[in-house]
């Protein structure tokens, strides 16, 4: 019996050296280029960003030709289930184990802080095109961060300013109880007041609120002019609902602060006709969005929204600037993605700034009636192109990573 | 004696596992596996199926992330003081719930577990839905950094060893044996003199304390504490991951959560990241409808007294 | 804004209204889990899901077959009925003997094989269902204005539910019911075919989720994690009313809805909490549930 406890004794302490051998850990200035796309597979925001962000990146791969570096570019994808902690892991074993090293897609704030905070620590490049919080390029900006597409400060500009300047001075918001709501509603409030008008208050519902009728009821009771819906997906097209049903829309206006084309495919054209808002890509803007759209949709199925369109964008400057730079280590790579224009169908009058915002010129849409549409990929007439430093705000200087 | 052979073999299992594996999954394994033997110091052993156990991970998570954050406390104090802090949730927790049996008992549990997670929701140190991002390792006494991650695994590895060490000496001991006989039969074990809430108190705030120990250092693996610790769905899986195990038995948790963690693990990579869910939903009917045998006796001795 | 004197007395009385409408829900939703649970005590994890089945089946038949909202509410509660039937017979059977908590945990892994595979058909963006001509519009009342679909759901609920109630507990199909699923084996040689009874009492039970998720589908948006959120909501419910009462689970699935409605109106981050606020002290208080005998 001892002699079997000592055999295992001794395999344990030979495992244990094996074990701290093994220990050094790789790093991911391999030359291989690896990328890894967190999106949502199956929640709320599958639509918005799930496989369609993965098929984004691969046409983005296989247009790029395939190979950078003499080897052919890798990716893998996984479900972030929007949970940081599942994120915050998954990414974890992709720059430790695996030697990823870029990850994009990223839908939801939580998952690209969660993201955004691994890759800091590894150096390793976080390409965000699906989140909204302006807290990226702000008060967590790191030197590895990309954020494409839009962001808050984006939408409220966009969306919000006009109306004020046009005399709607009362608001409401109807907000999305978590970070990314109370973020939007904190911006849109900012602008309203700096631009002369007044917020008379707020509610704030639980994420997933399938039932807005007290909400509504409440913004009703507030005599306000305008009704924000500082939320995102099944959020905004409920509370629209609601809205239309018990006859806000009818009473007041209504502006949907983050709306994203499927959502509103979802919403009923007549309660949702009429209603303006901002995007950062719509497909059918001119020849160039609509062959790439087209393209997407043959694979996809369903018309590309921003962020898919956003994933392409960054994907393809990321790689344009690991061709250009020689190497896949990431501060060469982000000195050379700052330097170079991106500018492709997506990114119009675009800079990658040293902050990590990529600054482009985004549009004011109008969400077509019944009457308008053609079919039902016909949703938004576009009515200005805002200009990229019209849209964001100035860089930060603690955030200039130049 | 085989026992003890069996042990040492698995123990040295674990101690080469880095080797293969990477070390964060391992020890992310073998914090569920911690959780899940809590929890079935609950259900397998006292026969108290707390639906509610999520708080107390959770709690653990937060606290220790919170004190990581901001207090500049060494990781083995900010453990200490996580789990501390789960151990007296639990005990009022404990003190409202064992006066109540069955499916209430299990109910109270859910409330008052709902009730903590409305707390880490609108508490303003949690950030909410971001979760209390980038806690640091920091160094074991002071001396040893836990940031690379293979020491972090065997420092994972010890503080698990150490729980299941305690929760085999408490099912053994006369305390334990007093919790079988309320499990088998809460009348005659009244009868002999025993206070029996108070044997399940005890036995809920231990339970309590080692799931807040394995939240505790699951926030320090992952550097992250979330709200999934403490949604209900926590409390779901931990009974799913001990049930697939075995419930009632010591090893089983540990091999159920290694199951459904190494499951959760490789679906969410690849081109079955899509059908994840109803994997699941799959595994568990085909569990329920035919591979009960292993768990079945346990069971039935549950089913007596409680429903 | 809320203090005493300062309530606007109109908006409250909106709230109350609006939480009158979601407890019609409630209601419908904790009846059907009641009587499983109550009867058959079966804990059917899997009734959100088929909650949400209801809904898209409604939406798919007009889609696809033109079936109006009118036939759909006769025609989805049997479809679902039917489903419910089969899942009984073909798998919650076999584990009859076996402890509660399997068939909590089938029902569990049924709801996430038909949420799961309804998400991957039908993406996650809820789809929309139109209110029927009939019901198009709104009444001004002083307070608010009310549109008719909500008024119908009032309505709908109350009627279907007293309808269940009375027929469980004052008829002789009731009568049986109970009495078979109480002493089975007393029944069975009474010449009453028990397992038949107990099939379709399981039928009916997730039959009123379905019809529950016709009444919804107009209302609210038709997506496959419809079923998740409400459903523990709806658990709480039925155990704040006492398991296994009839009754008790309507009245609670009603009262429920108010006092959310409420919290809306005073504190509305909490209204996704307050019922289990409500469950821990009712539980502590009145171990059985409001309206539950003790054991």
């Amino acid at each position: 019996m001892k002699k079997t406890n000592k055999t295992v004794l001794s395999a344990v302490v030979s495992g244990v050296i094996a074990a701290t051998m093994a220990c050094g850990a790789q790093a991911a200035t391999d030359g291989q280029v690896k990328l890894g796309v967190l999106a949502d597979m199956g929640g709320t925001y599958a639509d918005i960003c799930g496989k369609g962000c993965v098929t984004a990146t691969k046409m983005a791969i296989e247009d790029f030709g395939g190979n950078v570096l003499d080897k052919p570019i890798e990716i893998v994808s996984a479900d972030s289930q929007l949970k940081p902690d599942i994120a915050s892991a998954i990414a974890r074993k992709w720059v430790e184990d695996q030697g990823v090293d870029a990850i994009g897609g990223l839908v939801s704030s939580a998952v690209s802080g969660a993201v955004s905070k691994v890759n800091a620590d590894t150096k390793n490049i976080t390409l965000i095109s699906g989140s909204a919080s302006n807290t990226f390029t702000t008060k967590t900006c790191n030197p590895y961060n990309v954020h494409w597409t839009y962001n808050v400060v984006a939408l409220a500009n966009g969306t919000v300013k006009p109306m004020v300047q046009a005399g709607k001075k009362k608001w409401f918001f109807i907000t999305a109880d978590y970070s990314f709501g109370h973020a939007l509603e904190g911006m849109a409030s900012k602008v309203i007041n700096e631009n002369g008008g007044e917020v008379l208050g707020h509610v704030r519902a639980p994420l997933g609120t399938t039932d807005f009728s007290s909400y509504i009821l409440q913004a009703q009771a507030s005599g306000a002019d305008v009704v924000a819906l500082a939320n995102a997906g099944n959020d905004t097209v409920n509370a629209l609902k609601a809205a239309s049903e018990f006859g806000l829309t009818e009473q007041m206006d209504v502006a949907g602060l983050l709306v994203f084309t499927p959502n509103a495919q979802a919403m009923d054209p007549a309660s949702a006709g009429g209603m303006r808002l901002t995007s950062g890509f719509y497909w059918d803007m001119d020849k160039e969005t609509r062959d790439w759209s087209k393209r997407f949709e043959q694979r996809h199925g369903e018309i590309p929204s921003m962020i898919h369109a956003g994933v392409y964008s960054v994907t393809t400057h990321y790689l344009n600037a690991v061709k250009a730079a020689g190497t896949d280590e990431s501060d060469v790579v982000m000195k050379k993605m700052k330097e170079m224009k991106p500018n492709d169908f997506f990114a119009r009058n675009a800079t990658l700034r040293p902050d990590g915002r990529m600054v482009h010129d985004m549009l004011y849409v109008e969400i077509k009636k019944q009457e308008e549409r053609k079919d039902k990929n016909d949703i938004y007439k576009i009515i200005k192109v805002i200009s990229g430093d019209e849209a964001y705000s100035p860089m930060q200087p603690q955030c200039n990573f130049s | 004696m085989n026992n003890m052979k069996i042990n040492l073999f698995l123990l040295a299992l674990a101690l080469i596992a880095p080797t293969v594996l990477y070390p964060v999954f391992l020890a992310k394994v073998l914090c569920f596996a911690l959780f899940a033997c809590a929890f079935n110091l609950l259900l397998g052993f006292a026969g108290l199926l707390s639906f509610g156990h999520a708080a107390f991970l959770g709690t653990g998570g937060y606290v220790t992330g919170y004190l990581m954050v901001n207090s500049g406390l060494t990781p083995e104090l900010a453990i200490i003081v996580g789990t501390l802090a789960g151990a007296l949730l639990g005990a009022v927790f404990g003190k409202l719930a064992v006066k109540r049996e069955g499916i209430y008992f299990a109910m109270v549990t859910l409330a008052l577990a709902q009730l903590v997670f409305f707390f880490y929701l609108q508490a303003p140190f949690t950030n909410g839905e971001d979760g209390l991002q980038g806690v640091p390792r920091g160094a074991l006494f002071g001396l040893i950094d836990l940031s690379d991650n293979l020491v972090m695994y065997y420092f994972v590895l010890t503080i698990f060893i150490a729980g299941y060490w305690l929760i085999n000496r408490t099912v053994h001991s006369p305390f334990g044996q007093v919790l079988k006989a309320i499990r088998e039969n809460e009348d005659r074990a009244t009868s002999l003199g025993y206070d029996v809430n108070q044997y399940k108190w005890l036995a809920f705030v231990i339970s309590a304390a080692l799931a807040a120990l394995a939240g505790s250092t699951k926030t320090l693996v992952f550097e992250l504490a979330s709200l999934t610790d403490v949604h209900w769905h926590m409390s779901g899986e931990v009974i799913l991951m001990t049930l697939v195990g075995g419930v009632g038995t010591i090893f089983g948790p540990v091999l159920g959560a290694g199951f459904i963690v190494t499951m959760q693990n490789y679906l969410s990579g690849g081109e079955l990241g899509n059908y994840i869910h109803i994997i699941m939903g799959a595994v568990f009917v085909v569990c329920v409808l035919s591979f009960r045998s292993g768990i079945v006796g346990q069971l039935m001795k549950f089913k007596r007294n409680n429903f | 804004m809320a203090s005493l004197f300062d309530i606007n007395l109109f908006a409250l009385f909106g709230q109350l209204l609006v939480g009158l409408i979601n407890g019609s829900f409630y209601a419908l939703l904790s009846l059907g889990l009641a009587i499983i649970f109550g009867l058959l005590k079966i804990i059917n994890f899997a009734q959100g899901a088929m909650y949400m089945l209801g809904a898209f089946v409604a939406l798919l038949a007009l889609k696809f077959m033109g079936v109006n909202y009118w036939f759909a509410l006769i025609l989805v509660p049997l479809t679902v009925g039917l489903v419910g039937v089969l899942m009984e017979r073909f798998l919650i059977r076999p584990i009859a003997n076996e402890d509660h908590l399997y068939s909590l945990l089938l029902t569990f892994g049924l709801a996430l094989i038909i949420q799961g595979s309804f998400t991957h058909m039908f993406g996650s963006s809820g789809l929309s269902y139109a209110v029927p001509e009939a019901l198009k519009g709104g009444t001004k009342l002083p307070f608010m204005y009310l549109p008719n679909y909500r008024a119908w759901i009032i309505i709908v609920s109350v009627i279907v539910c007293a309808g269940t109630w009375w027929m469980i507990e004052k008829t002789n199909l009731g009568a049986y019911l109970r009495a078979g699923t109480e002493n089975p084996q007393l029944m069975q040689a009474f010449g009453i075919n028990v397992p038949l009874i107990v099939t379709l009492t399981f039928g009916f039970g997730v039959a009123l989720a379905g019809f529950a998720g016709v009444m919804a589908a107009p209302v609210y948006s038709v997506s496959p994690d419809m079923g998740s959120n409400i459903l523990i909501v709806v658990f709480a419910i039925v155990v704040i009313g006492g398991m296994g009462s009839i009754g008790g689970a309507i009245i609670t699935g009603l009262g429920m809805g108010v006092v959310e409605g409420l919290t809306k109106y005073f504190y509305p981050e909490a209204s996704n909490t307050v019922i289990f606020l409500v469950m821990v002290i009712v539980l502590l208080l009145k171990p059985a549930g409001l309206f539950g005998k003790e054991a």
